[in-house]
Parts: C-alpha cells; sequence; structure tokens
C-alpha cells in the first residue's frame, strides 16, 4: 500500500529527466548547430558571444515558452477529461481557442496592432478568449447549476462560430493580413518578447499549483457527479472552478502561442496510460510530458526543413496522432485507467 | 437520529413525495419498499443533499441537513447508489480508500495510515479483502456490490442508504449483501435504511418498512403490519397470497398468475 508513493516519485524522476533530457537536445539543434558538448562551457564562460546569444536569447526562451504552454495545455486537458469523464474533450472543444483566434483575426484585421503594439495580439487573444468563456458559462448556467452535458454542447457550437467568422474574415481580408492570420492560427512558439514568456509560465504554476488542490475532487469526479456529492464534494462550487481554470489556462497559452492541437487531448491520455487515473499523479506527470511533447515537437517543426520553420501545431498533430494510435492498438483505454 | 418532517419535493413541475412524514430512531435497520414510480429512490436521495425540497425538512440527529457542511455530512451519511457505473478503472483498494476522502484535509494528498486502516477494516468486514488488488471492472456484479458498499463503510458512516443494492444480483449475492447489512445493523450499530424491491426479501430483513404509493406514504410498520394480503392488493394492483415463513415467521408473498388465478371461483 504504501508502495505507492514512491512509485509516483519514480515517475516524476524519470519525466524530469526526460524533460531535461528534450531541453538539452532542443539547446544543441538548430540551423546553427552547437554541440552538446560546447554547451556546458558556453555556460559559464561564453558571455557576449553569438553562440551564447544563439543559446540563451534565442532557443531557450523557446524552450521555456513551450514548457508553460505544453503543461497548461495538458494541465486543462486533464481537468476536462476527469471533469467531463469524456476522453474526446480537450480544451479546445469548449470554443476556447476559437474565441481567442477570432480576436486575433480581428486584431490583424483591423490593424489594432499598428496601434496597440505587438503586446496587442496576445491581448485581444485573451480577450476572445474571455469572452468565450463567459458566453459558454452564461448559456450553459441555469439557476445556479451548472450542466456538464450542456456546457459541452455549448462550447462546441460556439466553436463552430468562431471558426466560420474566421473563415469569413479571412475570405474577406486582404493578402498580407491573410498571411498574418494562417500563420498565428496554426501555432508558433517564437515569441520575441520575455514578459510575455514570464507571465505565461507563471501562470503554468499556478495552475498546476491551483489544480493540485483540486486532485481530490477530480477522482472523486471521476464517479460521476452524484458519487462526488455522496462523498462529500461541493460539485457545483468544483465544476465552476475548474472550468474557469482550465479556460484560463487554454485561454492564456492560446493567445501567446496560437492553436496548438492535440497536447491537450493526446497528453493527458497518454499519461493515463502509464500512472493510471489518478488525479494527485495525473496532473504533475502530464504537465511533464506536455512540456517536454511541446518542446520537441517544436525542435523538430524548427529544424526538420531547416532553416524554415513549420507550424508546431502540424508536428504535434502528426506525431501525437501517431504515437497514439499505435498504443491505442497495443493496450485497450480506458477513461480513467490502464487495463 | 433522522427526522423526515413534512417533505414535498419533486422535478421541475412534478411533484413525486408529497407530505412524507416519519421518524428512525438510532440503530433501526429500516425498509422503503412500493411500487415502480412511487418514490422509494427520490425518498432515498431526500434524506441526502442532492435534491432541493419544495417544502419541509429532513433532520439528522436534530439538525437540517442543509445546515451540514459538504464533507462533515458525508462523514456522517453514506449513499450506496443503484449500480453506479465506475468507468474509472482502479483497484479495490484505490476504490474503497476514495471513502475516505470526506477526512481528507486541505493540501493534505496521501492517505494517512488511519485511512489505510479504516479502509482495510471495511474491506475485512465486507469480505473483500480478497480482490484488493484486482481492477473495479474485472468483478462480478455482486462482488461490485460488496466494493461499494465497503467504500461507504470507508466513510464511517452513522447512517447507511442503499438504493436497491440487489438489483441485477442472483439469490447467494442478494443474501450475501443482506446479511451483511444485518450485520452492520447489529454488531457495529449502523442505522440502515434501504430501498428493496423485493418484498420477501425487505420483509425478511427490515426490521420496519415504510411503503410508498404513488408519492404518498401509504403504511408505516413492521413487516407484519405492512405486508398484508389487503393492502399489497390495494398498493400493487395484484392478487397474491401472503404466508408466514415457517423459520423466521416473517410474511412472505406468493405470486399468482393471471391464468391460475381465473381457476380459483371466488
Amino acid at each position: 500500500m504504501n508502495k505507492k508513493p514512491v512509485r509516483w516519485l519514480i515517475c516524476i524522476l524519470i519525466l524530469c529527466g526526460i524533460l531535461l533530457g528534450v531541453g538539452v537536445f532542443s539547446l544543441s539543434v538548430g540551423s546553427a548547430g552547437i554541440p552538446f558538448k560546447k554547451i556546458i562551457p558556453l555556460i559559464f564562460g561564453g558571455r557576449g558571444t553569438t553562440e551564447y546569444s544563439i543559446l540563451f536569447d534565442i532557443r531557450l526562451p523557446r524552450i521555456i515558452l513551450g514548457l508553460a504552454v505544453g503543461s497548461a495545455l495538458s494541465i486543462a486537458g486533464v481537468l476536462l477529461q476527469g471533469m467531463f469523464r469524456n476522453p474526446l474533450v480537450e480544451p479546445y472543444t469548449l470554443g476556447i481557442s476559437g474565441g481567442a483566434a477570432l480576436g486575433v483575426c480581428l486584431n490583424i484585421v483591423l490593424r489594432l496592432n499598428i496601434i496597440g503594439g505587438i503586446l496587442s495580439i496576445p491581448a485581444s487573444g485573451f480577450l476572445g478568449a474571455i469572452v468565450v468563456i463567459l458566453a459558454v458559462y452564461s448559456l450553459s448556467a441555469r439557476k445556479g447549476i451548472l450542466k456538464i452535458q450542456g456546457l459541452l454542447l455549448t462550447g462546441v457550437m460556439i466553436s463552430f462560430i468562431s471558426s466560420s467568422l474566421i473563415m469569413l474574415i479571412m475570405a474577406v481580408s486582404r493578402a498580407e493580413d491573410l498571411h498574418g492570420i494562417i500563420f498565428w492560427i496554426m501555432g508558433s512558439l517564437e515569441e520575441p518578447n520575455l514578459v510575455l514568456i514570464k507571465v505565461i509560465v507563471l501562470i503554468s504554476a499556478i495552475g498546476l499549483f491551483i489544480s493540485y488542490l483540486f486532485a481530490t475532487e477530480l477522482n472523486a469526479l471521476a464517479l460521476g457527479e452524484e458519487e462526488a456529492l455522496h462523498l462529500g464534494i461541493n460539485t457545483e462550487k468544483t465544476k465552476r472552478l475548474l472550468f474557469i481554470l482550465a479556460s484560463l489556462l487554454t485561454g492564456c497559452a492560446v493567445s501567446v502561442a496560437g492553436v496548438i492541437g492535440f497536447v491537450g487531448l493526446v497528453v493527458p491520455h497518454f499519461m493515463r496510460m502509464f500512472v493510471g487515473g489518478d488525479h494527485r499523479i495525473l496532473l504533475i506527470t502530464s504537465a511533464l510530458a506536455g512540456g517536454a511533447f511541446l518542446i520537441l515537437c517544436d525542435t523538430l517543426a524548427r529544424t526538420i526543413i531547416s532553416p524554415l520553420e513549420l507550424p508546431v501545431g502540424v508536428i504535434t498533430g502528426i506525431i501525437g496522432g501517431a504515437i497514439f494510435v499505435y498504443f491505442l492498438s497495443k493496450k485497450q483505454v480506458v477513461l480513467g485507467g490502464k487495463q | 437520529m433522522l427526522e423526515v418532517k413534512d417533505l414535498t419535493c419533486g422535478y421541475d413541475s412534478k411533484f413525486i413525495l408529497n407530505r412524507i412524514n416519519f421518524r428512525i430512531e438510532n440503530g433501526g435497520l429500516w425498509g422503503i419498499i412500493g411500487p415502480n414510480g412511487s418514490g422509494k429512490t427520490t425518498l432515498l436521495k431526500a434524506m441526502t443533499k442532492i435534491l432541493k425540497l419544495r417544502k419541509g425538512e429532513v433532520l439528522f440527529e436534530g439538525k437540517n441537513i442543509l445546515k451540514f457542511g459538504f464533507r462533515e455530512f458525508a462523514r456522517k451519511v453514506a449513499f450506496v447508489s443503484q449500480s453506479p457505473e465506475i468507468e474509472f478503472n482502479m483497484t479495490i483498494e484505490e476504490f474503497v480508500l476514495l471513502g475516505r476522502i470526506p477526512y481528507r484535509r486541505q493540501f493534505q494528498f496521501l492517505e494517512s495510515k488511519h485511512d489505510e486502516e479504516i479502509t482495510e477494516e471495511a474491506m475485512i468486514l465486507t469480505d473483500t479483502m480478497r480482490f484488493r488488488n484486482r481492477l473495479i471492472g474485472e468483478l462480478s456484479g455482486g462482488e461490485r456490490q460488496l466494493a461499494i458498499i465497503a467504500r461507504a463503510l470507508a466513510q464511517e458512516p452513522r447512517l447507511l442508504l442503499l438504493d436497491e443494492p440487489t438489483a441485477h444480483l442472483d439469490i447467494t449475492h442478494q443474501i450475501r449483501v443482506l446479511d451483511l447489512i444485518r450485520r452492520l445493523n447489529r454488531k457495529n450499530g449502523l442505522t440502515v435504511i434501504v430501498v428493496l424491491h423485493d418484498l420477501n426479501l425487505a420483509s425478511e430483513y427490515c426490521d420496519r418498512l415504510i411503503l410508498l404509493n404513488n408519492g404518498l406514504i401509504h403504511k408505516v410498520g413492521a413487516p407484519q403490519e405492512v405486508l398484508t394480503y389487503q393492502i399489497i392488493e390495494d398498493v400493487y394492483n395484484t392478487t397474491v397470497v401472503v404466508e408466514k415463513n415457517p423459520i423466521s415467521s416473517k410474511p412472505y408473498i406468493l405470486v399468482v398468475s393471471e391464468e391460475e388465478k381465473a381457476k380459483v371461483p371466488r
């Protein structure tokens, strides 16, 4: 019985190791190849050189952003899948990414970024996400009770509406704006603004912390809302908080890095296969694995046809989907557990 | 221990239960019986915090149940639902440990030694220790029901509510489950309210019965008082023969088919 914490600790350590490995790998590869051996001397005595600046001004912020965005999306995925008891829900199902994308599209088309500066793009994305969150929430809450199925359906519908509106905007927009929109929609971890990176790192960390406080509630909710209530969980309060938390995490991630799909769907599933459905371990491992997965995908995205860069969302979709289908065929996957 | 006063409740505009009044003393084993749709499950749920009452109140140990905190209430009253779907695949032990959730403090993420001891005790009582490491999805219906009761016991409740715990079980498991419930009632002093469909099981195992019909209490009393030929015919609209169980002296009900009934001259 007491083996569980030890097993969990081993899982966490292994994932930290993988994350570190992926991080170092990502630091050392790129259009300017910097061999692994040279990284350590560079850390201590390379300040001022071009290589130092490539490593720590260009690649490292990107890795950190990848970690933060990947974690945020994975945590949101775990929260939503646990809360909806539905393995197909992901952070984008609820229309949050659609709202963020719509905000950004409007920003680009209306040229608000010229007036508002570069930070206006994530700001409008975030604003779009917030509008959608409020809309989905108020449409599906009746007399203070949040209906889970209603929430899901409303989210899907709002998602459709916003993607149609985006297409409408794209159809009537100028060619140069179109490029900006498409590039943003496909997602990228290229973010020159360090402040923004710090903000999203902080948000991911806080998100993980708060959701961890709800690990017990999520475990109980996996038995169904009524059962959770019998176990002393205030389900209405929990659902509301988790929905808002997952939405904010997604909104922040999307407004900084664009729509990077699949991470929030696949990573929680994948982790469930290995560590089981207990949210006390699932949340941490998903955050770590989500970060590592996104860093790896981003590294591939910028090296496969270097010096050109592929949109990272494309890579996450292809790799994530392929790995997942492979394991699905090997193992019977049940929501919340291994078999 | 539990007092239901003038309880009226329902879903949307429909009234399911109307002006229900009864009082259950400490240590009783009560059964709720009645035809389909008579409000048995609703009555049971009204005694938890799940349903909003239209009128009336439910008092637990003299205090309105709405005044209890969620966790506080779950430490006193446990509920065994009618075959809940468990998609979460975990071992029986992990499943029973979930019953300790009401005792977990904020920032406490791991089970304490005490939690593990109580869980083990609950598994010993329900005879589920044997399959503690098996997955819940692998169990048969009867074993699963025992595991669900074990989880409820891990809550260390003073009152145990069960909604048709013997549904879908074969006769061996029906008796195993009900024997366990009675043992818990007699030996461990647990007060029990159980919704039962099977009148014979209700008669055999319960001290007192509440017979519901169309959302109203038709009769409350000992099985001998409630399960009479006349009352059953009134409520269930069917002809039965009520005999006395030669071993327990409790009433037991024999059904008569339409064809056989026609043969009997009236």
